[in-house]
């Protein structure tokens, strides 16, 4: 078999951080080549690049797609040679018609007018070759998930595919819906197109791949061909996993109490489809001066059960029992979340932590404004010497308080919002990807202060989708997936290995 | 703008220097001094009429209802919303005040009182919708445009009401009474001005000194004094000039007040704090525990208060009220904030700039109708000035940004 594409030494960086380091991959004409590796691995960055999503220029490396030398300088490029990219968001506008969205940017048209007879007929064609029956004037709204991932199947199949790439399309569908979907990759195969498939399920992964690579810190670090051998799981996950762990936390003796926050019985649905079930009967507990993991792959429920405790600033139709120093409390508004003792810092603070254009002081009183004011008058006063308290305290890097936190790196950023937490003197902190986007010496300041806080008998729960990272500073670690906690394990007997065996078992179930 | 101290032991009290404070606070200074250069360039345009005396009595009342919706507006603008109703509510509240004491002889206090209760209702009523439903500000105030315009020709019968009893008219035209009736000249007003300007300057030193115990960056000196020598000299220049006339009109003064109140609400209050904050990034206030909804909700019912007391005080002015008074003036309004320095995106904005921007198309209204400019040609050029307001204030973010 000939190779359609190979890509040598790819090297991307963003500011700060190495996306990917020299990867080489071969993908054979005709097959379905399977691209695994943990979340920030760099799967979706190197499928960019081939995409033309990152130019030509931005990164260093030679694409060869068909034998020749490629260079992308958008997107156009790579479609008109037959790349397609299908990503995990999708890309389709939901107000319009099946038809149209397939044939956006692309309309079929006679004289300059838009020709719908045959934008419709062609429309029916594809969609019977993906198994839809839906009529071509359905707007894409009005259609579930995983009929809109194949209105995008659709979509690449009007431009003349040759190499397919899916990020991660099974991720929000059920199993039936994913089953159809790789049976169409099946399908695929034997008309010639060639797939990239990235996905995080080793089950599916076994069932259509002809060749799995497996991507890790930006790296290629295996590639398995499964008409060889048949595919080990073990060996996928510590292929994945496998690397060590230095000094990068900082050391700490824990001094773990009464448990202080219980969750029972945590049920919630989606905010907008009510009848879909994102949180399924979660139970936890937490005590004080612990530090507890969430971990679990992108879209497994983390954040969504966190905001829900917070406030119910998630979801719909929550039940459950929500518990602080044994007593049952009422967490419905995020006031009362906080009067009860509850932070909860966001796993986004550019949208939901922070107000850029303000000042570090302003940000850090916001939650807490009755803390710096008289009545209702602001004392000014001693809001400035608060802030300044927590710029030394925990080192925000910034000459004074009254800078815009827009200017701050994404380190002194998360300081912040971490002062604004700890200033309404919580109880129970909830930090979600503390460390997203922070280079490593910040990242190693924000252990010392989660360290410092669970020595305040504070309880944490810290959600992650850095492995090493949870392993690292929690004491416990909980598993979540699809929705449930699907395990538990004390520091001990955890591994990054134990853990993603956990997530796939249960998946497969 | 982006370099950052190693140290980080002490808050480090700093002055700017001249050219870096001044390009920052650009837009802070750039309105004020707009301000300064167009009433000198109608004042020359129109050969000293503008400041004399009477214009400039004139020039308060003709503008007053536009700055006090201003204040309330720029609330609205700052929680990231916008209200087009409050020219219709100001008609409204006027036809109602007539009809309540014209027709129907009712005292004037009480007429004061119920206006400002049913101005506060209406706002409250189109707030419901924007905080608790999440329909949006522009198409709700919009229906609130289209409805009072309506229910005040209803009201009126499509006729003008009036006129009014005396007291009533005082509240727009009437003067501030002089304890010291011995000449022509206002003594009281003038007393009153300076006291006002001593105390801005008292106000404006110890917040110099809060901030330097603080470690901000101080603005550099010579600004400083410049800044209030050149208050200091329009307020007492402007209440003496207006002292050779009648004295202090009695809008000035509850302008005066309101601006005050108001800029102590926004800038040193929690409520305040809190509006800044849901224009800032909404999310994030809201998860920070700030009750977004109900925050908005008053802000609204804050505008359509001073929506009443304006169209109370607009009609007041005329004598009476009529089917088309507040046309279009939800425009003005919007455009003093706009001109103000406040951002569309919320967020942003001084009382004291929107009072500034409302002073602005004032002069330039009062000056070009003196000039004898057509109607036609004063729109052409108030739209040119917001457009060039606003394009002066997204250039220079794009800079510093």
């Amino acid at each position: 078999m000939d190779t359609i594409l190979e890509m040598r030494h790819i090297t991307k960086t963003f500011p700060g951080v190495k996306a990917l380091d020299g990867v080489s991959i071969q993908v054979r004409d005709g097959e379905i080549h399977a691209l695994v590796g943990e979340n920030g691995a760099g799967k979706s960055t190197l499928m960019k690049v081939v995409s033309g999503v990152y130019p030509h220029g931005t990164y260093d490396g030679d694409i060869l797609f068909q034998g020749e030398k490629r260079e992308f300088k958008n997107i156009s490029d790579s479609e008109a040679l037959g790349i397609i990219i299908i990503h995990q968001e999708l890309a389709l506008v939901p107000l319009l018609s099946i038809a149209e969205n397939i044939y956006l940017g692309n309309e079929q048209t006679a004289n300059g007018i838009i020709d719908w007879p045959r934008t419709f007929s062609q429309t029916e064609g594809l969609l019977a070759k993906v198994g839809l029956s839906e009529p071509p004037g359905t707007l894409v709204s009005n259609i579930g998930v995983g009929k809109q991932q194949l209105v995008e199947i659709a979509k690449a199949l009007s431009k003349d595919v040759k190499l397919l790439i899916l990020d991660e399309p099974t991720a929000s569908l059920n199993e039936k819906e994913s089953d159809a979907l790789l049976d169409l990759l099946l399908e695929f195969k034997r008309h010639g197109i060639t797939s990239i498939l990235i996905s995080h399920k080793l089950n599916e992964i076994r069932k259509v791949a002809d060749t799995v690579t497996v991507i890790r810190d930006g790296a290629a670090v295996s590639r398995l061909d499964c008409s060889k051998e048949p595919i080990s799981e073990n060996r996928i996950v510590a292929d994945m996993v496998g690397r060590d762990l230095s000094d990068r936390f900082p050391p700490r003796t824990p001094d773990i109490g009464e448990v202080i926050f219980t969750i029972r019985n945590w049920n919630v649905y989606h905010p907008q489809q009510a009848d879909r079930q994102m949180i399924k009967n979660v139970s936890l507990d937490v005590r004080a001066g612990e530090i507890v993991g969430i971990a679990g792959l992108m879209g497994s429920g983390r954040t969504e059960l966190a905001m829900s405790i917070f406030g119910r600033t998630y979801g719909q139709k929550i039940s459950g029992q929500a518990c602080l120093h044994g007593r049952e409390v009422d967490l419905g508004t995020v006031q009362k979340a906080v009067n009860c003792g509850l932070a909860y810092a966001t796993e986004d603070r550019k949208t939901y932590g922070l107000v850029l254009d303000d000042t570090i002081s302003h940000n850090i009183s916001m939650a807490n404004l009755g803390g710096v004011s008289k009545g209702f008058v602001m004392d000014d006063n001693h809001e400035q010497a608060v802030a300044e308290e927590y710029r030394r305290k925990i080192n925000i890097k910034s000459p004074n308080v009254n800078q815009k936190t827009v200017n701050l790196s994404g380190g002194n950023q998360q300081k912040v919002v971490l002062s604004k937490w700890l200033f309404t003197d919580p109880d129970v902190l909830i930090l979600d990807e503390p460390t997203r986007g922070i280079d490593v010496g910040a990242k190693y300041e924000i252990y010392s202060i989660i360290n410092d806080l669970a020595a305040q008998n504070k309880a944490i729960i810290v959600i992650s989708s850095e492995m090493p990272e949870l392993l690292g500073i929690s004491d416990r670690i909980y598993v979540m997936n699809e929705g449930e906690l699907v395990g538990e394990m004390p520091k001990a007997d955890a591994s990054q290995e134990a853990i993603m065996t956990m997530i796939i078992q249960s998946g497969r179930q | 703008m982006s370099t950052q101290a190693t140290s980080v032991d002490k808050p480090q009290a700093n002055t700017a220097s001249m050219g870096g404070f001044f390009k920052t606070h650009l837009r802070e200074y750039g309105i004020l001094i707009a301000l300064v250069v167009i009433m000198g360039l109608f004042q020359f345009l129109t050969d000293g009429i503008l400041m004399k005396p009477i214009n400039l009595t004139n020039l308060f009342l003709q503008n007053s209802y536009i700055i006090i919706m201003a204040l309330g507006m720029l609330m609205v603008i700052v929680c990231g919303h916008i209200d087009l109703s409050v020219g219709s509510v100001l008609g409204f509240i006027g036809a109602l005040a007539a009809v309540m004491m014209v027709n129907y002889d009712i005292s004037y206090p009480v007429t004061f009182i119920v206006c400002l209760m049913v101005g506060t209702l209406i706002g409250a009523a189109q707030g419901y919708w924007v905080a608790y439903y999440r329909i949006p500000a522009f198409i709700v105030t919009l229906a609130g445009m289209l409805v009072f315009k309506g229910l005040t020709l209803w009201l009126l019968n499509g006729q003008s009401v009036g006129p009014f009893p005396d007291q009533f008219q005082k509240l727009s035209t009437g003067f501030l009474p002089d304890l010291f009736p011995s000449s022509d000249f206002h003594v009281t007003s003038m007393l009153l001005g300076t006291a006002t300007a001593t105390l801005l300057v008292y106000f404006n030193l110890r917040t110099r000194q809060k901030q330097a115990s603080y470690g901000s960056t101080l603005e550099p000196v010579l600004f400083f004094v410049a800044r209030n020598a050149l208050i200091t000299l329009a307020i007492l220049y402007i209440t003496y000039l207006l002292s050779t006339y009648k004295g202090a009109p009695n809008v000035l003064i509850l302008m005066a007040l309101l601006i005050s109140v108001y800029t102590f609400v926004t800038q040193r209050t929690t409520f305040g704090r809190r509006i800044y904050a849901i224009g800032g990034n909404e999310k994030a206030a809201m998860l920070s525990g700030i009750n977004t909804q109900r925050l908005t909700f008053l802000t609204f019912a804050n505008m359509g208060m001073l929506a009443a007391l304006a169209g109370m005080v607009f009609a007041a002015r005329l004598n009476m009220a009529t089917p088309k008074a507040g046309l279009a003036f939800e425009l003005d309004v919007i455009a003093a904030v706009f001109i103000g320095g406040a951002s569309m995106r919320g967020g942003s904005g001084k009382i004291i700039g929107a009072v500034i921007g409302a002073l602005i198309m004032g002069v330039m209204n009062n000056g070009m109708s003196i000039m004898g400019v057509g109607i036609d040609w004063q729109q052409v050029i108030k739209g040119l000035v917001l457009l060039a307001a606003v394009i002066f204030d997204v250039y220079n973010k794009n800079k510093a940004g």
